[in-house]
């Protein structure tokens, strides 16, 4: 048995470090550490409730929003506020957005640079995917940055500017859309469709959102000229169809009014109940004590702590740790190809790139839905006041899966404040029963070590983690 | 120009936003410029021990590179240990790291304002991530490198403050830099360049109007002035926000909410809820910067008092309700 440090990894959001046991140069076990701690949760203590609108997005500069949406809802229900119509849709929309420039980013910028790697130098497909995909230097970038760039001006309307933005508010948004503006939101989400069809996918929207099978999925990105074929070329000779499987059981808070929430295991979605999530302190370097729930969480700094190995807390729905991310969302929505998938594989570092991919797909038509729907005119915010005293809970989804924040106030100002993140919940620690977190779990078995292929890279990178709100 | 890139104490947004540049892709736009990474943690293809390879011979001075950015607070703490951030796969502090990497750097660029100043980081009540910037403890010069460094090129550490950083004033920071060298007249006392920081974010705010008629919003979304009762700080912020767009097209003023003066040190902690302007006796305390109290309070009882009715109620709605006056017969 041997033991390997794998870190710094780069390109996740943050910092992040493995440690791994192996054996004949497999993986035995795995202990996943976020290095980096902030105490964001202390920051907000005796601050005006609404002062969470300011600090949160702080939290993550590519979640920002995700953040600002769930403290907006939290602040909501302290409120008893609910946000006008306009509100809503255009929270939807600049959510929205930031979802799927994570996606994008995600995909071209964080995930395929590791299939140009030289290990790979032998693989037929590698030399066009090298061309393109290679960090920094290769041709994908020269036209997804300008793509990207060019949807987050969707951003520059509805929010003022991303990151950290202001603009979600309790009773919905800041800003007005004018009548103008939303034939100029169209314009630009019409011209992200084009980069989409032409370059992600090498064919209409609707055709990717329609794929209903792996069959389906692999018969139509045949001889495709466009970079998700070439994915799936890549993932299917190398097997990542079949790797990087966690516990199989998944969860989502539900978006938009549009994916449900839910828990799924053994292919069959049960309610999701938020009384049942509780946090376990016992393998971070913070305070032990029984596991709480989050409307009762501490974060209490035990730098010194023995068997102590990461800053993240381990979250478990029911007990249990949960996989969180569009897989989860898109599983709980029905959607036939991912169930097809999860049936014969389980989860997988292919099934989580498509049903990411499969998002940009389903979505932007939703958003341009949702801009004709705005009603220039009528109201973008409703008021209401803060309570001295009260709670709140908000649970939205970011682009890497469930996030939830939970908020208490006394005497006019935060008593409480805890978060748990996506990839809390994706990179959690062991808990008190010695139980592994999603990603622990889908390094089990994996080559690693002197001279293996780069098979954790890809695996790690699939649940693209976010490691600056993991601890926050 | 070789740019090493590490990031600390901080969410990683100001490379979010780096990531918007325009008009050109970014990475076109630096290399042209003759500006390439040598790493950078978002962005570059080494991991693991192929990266920390790379960092060590740099801080051992056997890789030579020119601009060392640093993205995010340094954390001290807890106790001066730095264990706050250890650098993953290594185990040593973020704070040695950047110690050792700046005394080969000939420049080093703070992105952001927690690596200037500290930013929220340095927010917990009694500090006690012992967070700070490189050459700064919010307003005080110190920081992790003291108020005396100075990087081999000759500059004290240049700070691109903001939360986030608009993309334009990191490459042009970087291309200029290039193109002709950065002096220390090209900064302001905190260290900021004076292309962007040498204006005030009041420059160009489209809410003008309402602000020269002190038609003051009083609610969230409302289009009027946001100095009066909802916290803007745009007219004492040091920067061109609304001079230069923000994603196409926005601010945080075109957005609809308050500048919180985030390329300011100490912005975190600015004594009241960041949504509301403190006041005494019925005049905010924080007067636009140059602005003798006396003069404001005249010209504000002065231009309320004239205040147009159109000024006036849109300035309490989220569209306009009375549209400017069509003279008969034009012009």
């Amino acid at each position: 048995m041997s033991r390997i440090v794998v870190g710094p990894f780069n390109r996740v959001e943050g910092d992040l470090e493995i440690s791994l046991e192996l054996e004949a140069g497999r993986i035995q076990s795995a202990r996943v550490n976020s290095p980096l701690f902030r105490g964001f949760e202390q920051i907000m203590v005796g601050r005006a409730p609404l002062d969470a609108l300011a600090i949160v997005p702080r939290i993550c500069g590519i979640c920002s929003v995700a953040q600002s949406a769930a403290a907006a809802s939290a602040l909501a229900d302290a409120m008893g506020v609910v946000p006008t119509p306009n509100g809503l849709l255009a929270r939807h929309l600049i959510q929205a957005t930031e979802n799927l420039a994570d996606h994008l980013t995600h995909f071209y910028l964080f995930f395929m640079p590791d299939f140009a790697r030289p290990a790979y130098a032998g693989r037929p497909w590698h030399a066009s995917v090298a061309q393109r995909f290679t960090a920094i230097r290769g041709d994908a970038a020269a036209e997804v940055l300008p793509a990207r760039a060019s949807f987050l001006k969707l951003m520059g309307f509805l929010a003022g500017r991303w990151p950290h933005t202001l603009a979600i508010q309790p009773g919905g948004s800041t800003r007005a859309i004018t009548a103008g503006e939303r034939i100029r939101l169209l314009a630009l989400l019409r011209e992200f469709r084009g980069f989409l069809e032409k370059r992600l996918f090498g064919d209409r929207l609707a055709v990717v959102a329609q794929l209903d099978s792996k069959a389906a999925l692999l018969a139509w990105a045949e001889g495709r000229s466009a970079d998700f074929p070439a994915f799936l070329t890549a993932a299917c000779d190398l097997g990542l169809d079949k790797l990087g499987r966690a516990g199989d059981r998944f969860l989502s808070h539900g978006a938009y009014g549009l994916f449900p929430a839910g828990v799924w295991q053994q292919g069959a979605t049960t309610p999701f109940d938020a009384a049942l999530i509780t946090e376990d302190t016992e393998s971070a370097w913070l305070l032990s004590g029984a596991p709480r729930h989050p409307a009762d969480g501490e974060t209490i700094v035990a730098v010194d702590k023995p068997a102590a190995y990461t800053w993240c807390k381990a979250p478990r729905h029911a007990g249990q740790p949960a996989e969180v991310g569009a897989l989860a969302r898109q599983l709980m929505a029905g959607n036939a190809l991912l169930i097809d998938m999860l049936a014969q594989d389980g989860g997988s570092v292919m099934s989580r790139v498509v049903a990411r991919l499969l998002e940009l797909a389903l979505l932007v038509p939703v958003m341009e839905g949702w801009v004709q729907a705005l009603q220039p005119g009528e109201a973008f915010c409703a008021q209401g006041a803060m309570p001295d005293e009260g709670s709140g809970v908000g649970l939205v989804e970011a682009a890497r899966g469930s996030l939830g924040h939970w908020l208490s106030i006394k005497r006019g100002r935060i008593e409480r404040y805890q978060i748990i993140a996506p990839t809390t919940w994706n990179f959690s620690p062991r808990d008190r029963t010695n139980r592994e977190g999603p990603l622990e779990q889908a390094l089990i078995g994996l080559p690693a070590g002197e001279g293996a292929p780069p098979t954790v890279q890809h695996v790690v990178r699939s649940f693209d983690p976010c490691m600056v709100c993991t601890v926050h | 120009m070789k740019i090493l890139w590490l990031q600390s104490g901080g969410c990683g947004g100001c490379t979010q936003s780096l990531l918007c540049a325009e008009p050109r892709p970014l990475f076109d736009e630096l290399r042209d410029a003759g500006i390439e990474f040598l790493w950078h943690p978002a962005l570059s293809e080494q991991s693991g021990d192929e990266a920390l390879a790379l960092l060590e011979a740099c801080a051992a001075g056997e890789i030579a590179f020119d601009v060392l950015c640093v993205e995010g607070a340094m954390l001290r703490g807890p106790n001066g240990t730095g264990k706050f951030h250890l650098m993953a796969g290594n185990g040593r502090p973020l704070t040695e790291w950047v110690e050792r990497l700046s005394r080969h750097a000939q420049w080093v660029f703070a992105i952001g304002s927690c690596s200037a100043y500290g930013g929220f980081s340095a927010n917990t009540p009694g500090n006690p991530l012992e967070a700070c910037g490189l050459q700064f403890e919010e307003q005080t010069p110190g920081g992790l490198l003291g108020a005396d460094f100075r990087s081999l090129g000759g500059l004290p550490v240049v700070n691109i403050a903001g939360c986030p950083t608009h993309p334009g004033w990191v490459v042009e920071t970087l291309e200029k830099l290039a193109l002709e060298g950065i002096a220390d007249s090209d900064l302001d006392e905190f260290g900021r360049p004076l292309f962007y920081a040498g204006e005030l974010v009041h420059h160009g705010c489209a809410r003008n109007e309402y602000y020269e008629f002190k038609a003051s919003a009083e609610k969230s979304s409302d289009l009027g002035c946001l100095m009066e009762n909802l916290g803007c700080k745009g007219t004492q912020a040091h920067a061109d926000c609304n001079l230069r767009a923000w994603n196409g097209s926005g601010s945080c003023l075109r957005g609809g909410f308050a500048c919180i003066a985030c390329t300011e040190p100490g912005f975190e902690s600015p004594g009241h809820a960041f949504q509301e302007t403190p006041k005494l006796a019925g005049i905010p305390i924080g007067l636009p910067t140059d602005m003798p109290k006396a003069w404001f309070v005249a010209l504000a009882a002065l231009s309320k008092s004239a205040t147009p009715k159109r000024v006036r109620e849109n300035s309490l709605a989220d569209h306009t309700v009375v549209r400017p006056a069509v003279r008969k017969g034009g012009k």
